[in-house]
């Protein structure tokens, strides 16, 4: 599974549409709901609800993003957002059925608009009751060099090889680098 | 410097406001209040420069530039911030990476405990506030040397703020009038380093080197309180000393990057609204093509990690395990003497000039030397003083040695300052010394005295003697200094010296003469 393929990735490039002075995305705890309310969500599904989240905001006035969407959500993505989510994530949208299958996740993630979230505390972290484990300063791993580099398609004596420097925004104005499945 | 450690990252840097007003730092006024934009963390990809700018309001006469900076500091440890691998300078490339620096799947991040101490440390020194409770977040962005896609970084709630940074700043043309000035702090934050990548122009192609990706960095974000390159040197210059003091950093930057920031922020000039970027090959600023939004982190909170929880002597839990809890008061109490602290002590025990104490803490190693030189000799501190600034460190300075290479040690010229101190060689004889012994051919002070015949002329009845003979064979010079030419005693007592091939002291000799003269 590549990285680009994991949820917390999609989330993040789907916050990118958050306007620039809350640049995170914040769950709202979730008062107790019924059982069905609390289906655990799929991949697809929590990307979904994060876009929606942002897209939310970004109805609000963020310039630059004139979604069509209005407030309850019609779930229309322009084309302008959906350029500017692939130049972040660098995930190609390629088609008009993907970007149909987004509208289609937006819309499920609408649900969450249900629940009333009035007075309650946002929550940063699931993990805000865990204790943070702090580990001593020992040397404790590393010397894995000819483990790591098989993972490499290119490597020059014992470094990894990447196109060059970053990727850059001519390139992207100009076609995306990465193949259409 | 010869010490080879750990790198110090290049600040990144924000100027608010443009039009240069202040040629030098000794004629402008006070600074305007200073307006940072908006966006905070701003610091770039591949740790260039940032200078961003407000746009100017018509109308404004005079300007004046204002500097805030963003300097990352490696922190010393012998582990990464997240995971288990070596931190060190040199090593084979991808010797010293470990699946989660690899990013591999699967890995989580490990908070290392000393990097924590050194953040807390480093914000007690600065005089911040420590927040009980700092959040890590994700900052994503694309780049071949940052294998995960994101930095973890303390974006929202770092682990210590509001703080303040003195240094001092020379406002006169002598070196005495020293006034000093304070910045604020405006947050530490504990952030991850990226890999290192070598770009093959040639092959279209560029090499990574993961070895520094992951280590521990102290990002110190210093409000926009500065008015010029100088002083924005300046107080970099005092907090490399603090990190050093406290050992949370090497800090070791090469000067010639001080310089060359220095020199980029003083050729401010005119400077508009737009981002610009430091161009190293073209060797100035040019326009970032920034389409605003374009260029966004996307910062979430890191959701493998707590949140992270500082105690101090009050609030620490009973019966918790003192590895998994840091005591902020405890830390507090070992903290080690700081630079500002040390240059006050230093003047008032051995009554140097602050311009002195400051100069023994510039160079490394430097302080330690003299201090045991000053335990082993009976010679005056500030002949100590004295001879440590001017000959040794000049010699020092000359053949571009460190301390720790000097080839003479602290004993050896505490040697020769007691022999100076009593009187039994001359300053001149001295100096010649201590050339001898810069040859380090192994011959203590003593021995050299001896074997070049240095000793000063003990014997006060063959200097009478000597003189009178000169006073005798010169008459014409004795008849010049009678008729009121003051320069004739100097050529008397220079006959006097060679007569004594160079064994006399000048001052004695003097004294004799005059004495004869007037009898």
């Amino acid at each position: 599974m590549s990285v680009q393929a994991s949820p917390t990735l999609f989330m993040a490039s789907a916050s990118a549409a958050v306007a620039a002075l809350s640049d995170v995305i914040t769950f709202k705890r979730v008062a107790r709901l019924g059982e069905d309310a609390l289906r655990r969500p799929t991949g697809s599904e929590m990307w979904a609800r994060a876009v929606h989240l942002c897209l939310r905001a970004a109805a609000r006035g963020r310039r630059g993003f004139t979604s069509k969407a209005d407030p309850q959500g019609s779930g229309r993505v322009t084309g302008e957002l959906i350029q500017h989510l692939e130049r972040l994530s660098l995930v190609d949208f390629g088609s008009q059925e993907a970007v149909a299958r987004l509208e289609k996740a937006i819309a499920f993630a609408d649900r969450l608009r249900a629940v009333n979230t009035d007075g309650v505390e946002p929550m940063e972290s699931v993990l805000e009751d865990r204790c943070l484990y702090l580990r001593s300063d020992n040397v404790v791993e590393g010397n894995c060099a000819e483990e790591l580099l098989q993972n490499s398609h290119r490597v020059v004596e014992e470094y990894f090889v990447a196109p060059p420097g970053n990727i850059s925004w001519s390139k992207l104005d100009e076609k995306q680098p990465f193949p259409h499945h | 410097m010869a010490a080879p450690m750990l790198r110090w990252c290049c600040p990144g840097r924000r100027f608010a406001f443009a039009r240069v007003g202040c040629g030098s730092c000794h004629r402008r006024g006070p600074p305007t209040g200073s307006t940072s934009n908006g966006k905070r963390g701003q610091s770039t990809v591949a740790q260039q420069p940032h200078i961003t700018a407000q746009k100017p309001r018509k109308g404004e006469r005079e300007w004046a530039a204002v500097v805030g900076l963003e300097i990352h500091a490696q922190i010393a440890s012998n582990s990464k911030l997240f995971s288990g691998s070596q931190v060190h300078f040199a090593a084979p490339p991808n010797s010293l990476v470990s699946f989660f620096d690899a990013s591999l799947p699967g890995t989580l991040p490990v908070l290392n405990r000393r990097c924590v101490e050194a953040a807390v440390m480093t914000g007690l020194a600065l005089d911040c506030h420590i927040n009980r409770k700092s959040l890590f977040d994700r900052k994503h962005y694309f780049y071949a040397d940052l294998p995960a896609g994101y930095q973890i970084t303390q974006q929202r709630l770092p682990i210590a703020v509001n703080g303040s940074l003195a240094y001092s700043v020379s406002v006169g043309r002598k070196p005495s009038q020293m006034v000093t000035r304070t910045v604020r702090v405006k947050q530490i934050q504990l952030e991850q380093d990226s890999g290192k990548s070598l770009h093959d122009d040639l092959r279209s192609q560029t090499l990574i080197d993961l070895n520094r990706a992951g280590i521990g960095l102290l990002e110190v974000v210093l409000e926009p309180d500065m008015s010029c390159g100088e002083e924005a040197a300046t107080a970099v210059r005092e907090l490399q000393l603090i990190l050093q003091a406290l050992g949370t950093s090497q800090a070791n930057m090469a000067d010639y990057e001080i310089q060359r920031q220095i020199n980029e922020l003083e050729n401010g000039g005119e400077i508009l609204n737009e981002t610009r970027s430091f161009d190293y090959k073209l060797g100035c600023t040019v326009p970032m093509r920034d389409k605003e939004g374009k260029q966004d982190y996307r910062f979430m909170p890191e959701p493998n990690l707590p949140p992270l929880l500082l105690y101090d002597s009050g609030s620490l839990p009973p019966g918790a395990d003192p590895q998994q809890v840091i005591d902020i008061d405890r830390l507090r109490e070992r903290l080690p003497e700081l630079p500002r602290v040390t240059r006050e002590r230093l003047v008032r025990q051995y009554g140097m000039l602050p311009e002195h104490s400051c100069a023994l803490l510039n160079e490394v190693g430097l302080l330690e030397f003299f201090q045991s030189v000053i335990k082993e000799t009976r010679a005056e501190p500030k002949k100590v003083t004295s001879w440590v600034l001017n000959t040794f460190l000049g010699f020092l300075k000359q053949q571009n040695l460190a301390v720790s290479e000097s080839p003479v040690t602290p004993s050896a010229l505490a040697e020769l300052l007691d022999l100076l101190d009593r009187k039994a060689i001359s300053s001149s004889a001295a100096k010649q010394v201590f050339e001898e012994l810069w040859r380090n051919e192994g011959k203590t002070p003593a021995q050299i005295v001896a074997e070049k015949k240095l000793e000063l002329l003990q014997d006060l009845e063959a200097l009478e003697q000597l003189c009178r003979s000169t006073l005798e064979a010169h008459p014409h010079v004795v008849m010049d200094l009678k008729r009121g030419n003051p320069r004739a005693i100097n050529k008397l007592i220079g006959l006097v010296r060679k007569a004594t091939l160079g064994r006399a002291d000048p001052t004695a000799i003097k004294e004799v003469l005059e004495r004869q003269l007037s009898s």
